[in-house]
């Protein structure tokens, strides 16, 4: 089913949650809702589920208006941040729930409804636990568990609010994993919220990034990582280098520094802040003068393939840090140590108008 | 280091002691221990244990058999009887209202909220005398409905309905108090959850929040109910006193004592303090129950 | 743009608030009222009168006085048994927790039968302070150990879970600051339980100045000497002095609201300043 959702509005007291956000889900995506705490991301999950009415807008599921439906009539599945397991309730019961409060004519029968808890405690591959009370379970046990009870309605629609988050980082992986496996097996249309940006990445087919109550970006996870469309998603998403410069005829001035990329699109002399990815920069030698940004060898970080070098920066980017990832035969060949001075080259800069680009950029850090 | 300090404290409580007995610096020296607990105890024995004793004691100082007839003296039977009616009206009302002024305060944000809850509070700071009172100036004979009841030969003070009256008044606020603030800590993402699974209104409060708060409804219940048979004054108010009638037990109680029947007020006292040992008896009970339940919940995670 | 229909999630709202406004209005609110619009029918200089009379000016000094006085003995003893049932380990432990709630469970009329035993002259305990001269039953003290008796629940009751949150790690570290046994007491666990106290301190008192059934049978009620105020009520109205009556219920029923008020402002602090919610 395809959820789209139409100049929602939504604010508590003086805080605006949600300022004017369209969006549409497409039928059978596994969608992100990224984003840091406060964006408004669960808001709208909650919002979507009809947990939470909007103060202006419409959800539209399958192209009918639902914002007057009630959410016990929306077929949603939802999926708690702590779970809302419910603790009286064995494993067993609490999957059965859904069926059991049916209305006595479309009530299946105790028998089918047993048969149908156990297939789905089979497919999160828990059907030993059934038995057991929450309590008893892990955090990962419990997790799929309110997701076996969210399914068993045969939802329309996944909602899923911070799936991973109470959980610690070895299993958040595998689950990860296997939520975007169940996807794949499933094909629910789904929506998950979370603010680790390398889950998103990882098992969305699609991101929606947030800020401020505000869609900043939507796109697949290629694109909204290769190709950041506001200051705020470069800061958020991975780590990145920043330069504030200004349009020098051919090249960019960064401090005392010349680089050589075009700034197209921008008039001469106009203040830009320039976002490159740690593998986008490159150390070359200090000639003394010529292209580059002069900084000063910090720490060499070499464990893996690659190598993770910290700068600080010298002549006009004092007090700035910079990160760069090169492989660990280049710190070889440069013969890199701490103190060392050097020029950074980026190869690639992606580049913003500085005066809109000063604030948001500065909420994303 | 933590799993050492967990498995010190678990031998501490092996042999009896607490967490406190079994660190230095939570340790007082053997002789300010035993002062503390020297002076508490004697002072628990003598304010509250010695009264309980006595009430059994005096009670049973003329033998069994005046003890016996004392309980089985009509007067005491009709009072026995008024008093299990008074609490059987109280208590169903009382729950009614303590479930909805719960469900409504802790499951939804509205102005004033706070306010209400202290106007739910108030029948426990008004002294028992003044709530007799004030439903002696609504419908006693001088008050505004009296002319109108007497006009209709409806009798609420000095009968048995100004007698229920006066009992919800004194244990109104007890089942509301005990359940607000549980189902405030219980939060509402469970019920949510229930409502999403397709449950109406009353299927979520029955296998969802019920269970979940039984255990402070069932206390809140026999705290009503201890309330409700054993009020003193503000049945006395309101009762007019009429032996066979309009007598509570309690109010047969002091009946008998002035009188000079001690042996059988307390009797009949005996009685009364009978149902509050087997109260406490129950709340220990419930609480051990909810602890234990607690307990379950932390042990659970891995 | 359509303006989205506003609905609550979870049912019930307005039936549960409506019903407990309206059962709160019919029997607490309403009735209460009748108390103040009663009293309104006096001039004010009648009300005075009634209600500095010099019989009912005793029983206020008698009623708050020996009420304050009970609720301090039973901030001291409560605070010390609060501290036992806590922190050490005794036989019996359980059913003196237990018991603890006695004055709650049992009617008041059999505790003030009881105590008026206990300390009448040839009682258990009175016939021990009879020769020291001291007497209790039928006189001010009276009044005082009855007080005593139903308050002392309040206290230990609020104490005694601020005690058990207390984390062994404050007092260890407030030792290996150099603190000794007593400096760790004053400096570092009173002033977290201080507030808690205060509040049981005030609810002892509060319950303590309504109280009837428990005292009247100890007290004796010898005018100008052993009269608690609410038994100045009873006495007006078996006089049929409906307005003088509710004069002096209107005088204890503004202390009441103040030291509810009073009690809701501790009980707030309390919860800010150890982080539970009551």
């Amino acid at each position: 089913m395809s959820i789209q959702v139409r100049n929602i509005h939504k604010r508590f007291g003086s805080f605006i949650a949600l300022d004017d956000v369209s969006l549409d889900f497409p039928t059978g995506e596994l969608v992100a809702l990224l984003g840091p705490s406060g964006c408004g991301k669960t808001t709208l999950l909650r919002v979507i589920a009809g947990l939470e009415s909007a103060d202006a807008g419409q959800v539209l599921l399958d192209g009918d208006d639902a914002s007057g439906t009630h959410v016990r009539d929306r077929q949603v599945g939802f999926v708690f941040q702590h779970y809302a397991l419910f603790r009286h309730m064995s494993v067993f019961d609490n999957v059965a729930f859904g069926l059991r409060m049916k209305p006595r004519g479309q009530r299946p029968t105790e028998k089918q409804i047993a048969g149908k808890v156990h297939a789905l405690l089979d497919l999160v591959q828990l059907d030993w636990l059934a038995d057991r009370f929450p309590a008893q379970l892990s955090g990962g046990q419990r997790q799929r568990i309110a997701l076996a009870r969210a399914l068993a309605v045969e939802p329309r629609v996944l909602l899923l609010d911070e799936p991973f988050g109470a959980l610690d980082a070895k299993v958040r992986k595998e689950l990860r994993r296997w939520l975007r496996k169940l996807h794949d097996e499933l094909h629910v249309t789904s929506i998950f919220v979370t603010h680790d940006q390398e889950e998103a990445l990882e098992v969305a087919d699609r991101v929606v990034l947030m800020n401020q109550g505000a869609v900043e970006q939507i796109g697949t996870p290629e694109e909204v990582y290769r190709r950041p469309a506001t200051p705020f998603v470069y800061g958020f998403l991975g780590a990145v280098n920043l330069f504030h410069g200004r349009v020098d005829g051919e090249g960019l001035r960064v401090g005392d520094a010349r680089l050589p990329q075009q700034a197209r699109g921008f008039g001469e002399g106009a203040e830009v802040l320039a976002f490159a990815r740690p593998h986008e920069l490159d150390i070359v030698p200090d000639a003394g003068a010529g292209e580059g940004i002069a900084a000063r060898v910090s720490r060499v970080l070499a464990f893996g393939i690659t190598a993770r070098v910290e700068l600080d920066g010298l002549n006009g980017a004092q007090g700035q840090h910079f990160e760069v990832e090169i492989t660990r035969e280049r710190v070889d060949r440069l013969g890199l140590a701490e103190g060392q001075a050097v020029r950074l080259l980026p190869s690639h800069l992606s580049l913003f108008e500085s005066r809109q680009a000063a604030t948001t950029a500065g909420a994303a850090r | 280091m933590a799993g050492a300090t967990t498995l010190r404290l678990g031998a501490a409580q092996a042999i009896g002691q607490t967490r406190f007995e079994a660190r230095a610096a939570t340790r007082e020296t053997a002789l300010v221990k035993w002062l503390i607990l020297g002076t508490a105890l004697t002072f628990f024995a003598v304010f509250l244990l010695m009264p309980l004793i006595a009430v059994f004691v005096e009670a049973l100082r003329k033998g069994w058999e005046t003890y016996a007839s004392a309980l089985v003296d009509p007067d005491a039977l009709s009072a026995l009887r008024l008093t299990l009616l008074a609490a059987a009206i109280a208590l169903p009302l009382n729950l009614v209202f303590g479930v909805c002024a719960a469900w409504a305060i802790a499951k939804f944000e509205f102005r004033g909220k706070h306010f209400l809850i202290t106007l739910i509070d108030l029948p426990f700071s008004v002294s028992p005398v003044i709530a007799g009172l004030i439903y002696v100036l609504v419908f006693g004979a001088q008050g505004w409905f009296g002319p109108w009841l007497a006009e209709h030969d409806v009798k609420i003070i000095f009968a048995v309905p100004g007698i229920v009256l006066a009992t919800v008044f004194v244990t109104f606020p007890f089942i509301a108090r005990e359940l607000i603030p549980l189902m405030q800590a219980q939060g509402k993402e469970e019920e949510e959850a229930a409502v999403v699974l397709g449950a109406n209104g009353l299927q979520t409060f029955w296998h969802v929040t019920l269970p979940n708060v039984k255990w402070g409804l069932l206390y809140g219940v026999i705290l009503t109910n201890a309330r409700a048979m054993g009020e003193f004054g503000a049945v006395s108010v309101v009762s007019g006193h009429i032996r066979g009638e309009t007598n509570t037990l309690p109010l047969h109680v002091e009946i008998l004592y002035n009188e000079y029947q001690f042996a059988a007020a307390f009797a009949v006292a005996s009685l009364l303090a009978l149902l509050a040992l087997v109260t406490l008896g129950i709340k220990t009970w419930i609480e051990h129950r909810a602890a234990h339940a607690q307990h379950d919940l932390h042990e659970g995670q891995p | 743009m359509s303006t989205a229909k506003t609905f609550r999630v979870l049912p019930g709202f307005g039936p549960t608030l409506g019903y407990t406004l309206a059962y709160l209005s019919l029997l607490v609110l309403i009735p209460l009222a009748a108390v103040f619009l009663k009293t309104a029918e006096l001039t004010f200089a009648e009300f005075w009168n009634v209600v500095t009379a010099p019989r009912v000016v005793a029983s206020y000094k008698l009623s708050f006085g020996m009420s304050l006085l009970a609720a301090a003995i039973n901030a001291v003893f409560g605070l010390m048994l609060a501290w036992a049932l806590v922190r050490y380990s005794f036989p019996g432990k359980k059913l003196i927790d237990a018991l603890v709630d006695l004055p709650f469970a049992l009617p008041t009329a059999v505790a003030g039968i009881a105590l008026t035993a206990l300390y009448a002259k040839n009682g258990w305990i009175g016939q021990f302070l009879e020769p020291l001269g001291i007497q209790v039953a039928f006189k001010p003290l009276g009044v005082l150990v009855a007080l005593v008796f139903i308050g002392l629940p309040f206290v230990v009751r609020t104490v005694q879970p601020i005690l058990e949150d207390l984390d062994t790690e404050l007092e260890e570290a407030a030792t290996s600051l150099g603190a000794q046994r007593w400096q760790a007491f004053r400096h570092v666990i009173l002033p977290i339980v201080f507030p808690a106290l205060l509040t049981g301190f005030a609810l002892a008192f509060a319950r303590a100045v309504g109280e009837y059934g428990s005292v009247i049978f100890i007290a004796g009620n010898i005018p100008m000497v052993s009269e608690i105020t609410p038994l100045m009520i009873i006495t007006k109205l078996e006089q049929y002095d409906y307005t003088g009556a509710t004069a002096i219920a209107t005088v204890m029923l503004i202390l009441s609201f103040t030291l509810l008020l009073l009690i809701n402002g501790l009980q707030a602090w309390t919860a800010k300043r150890t982080g539970r919610d009551r």
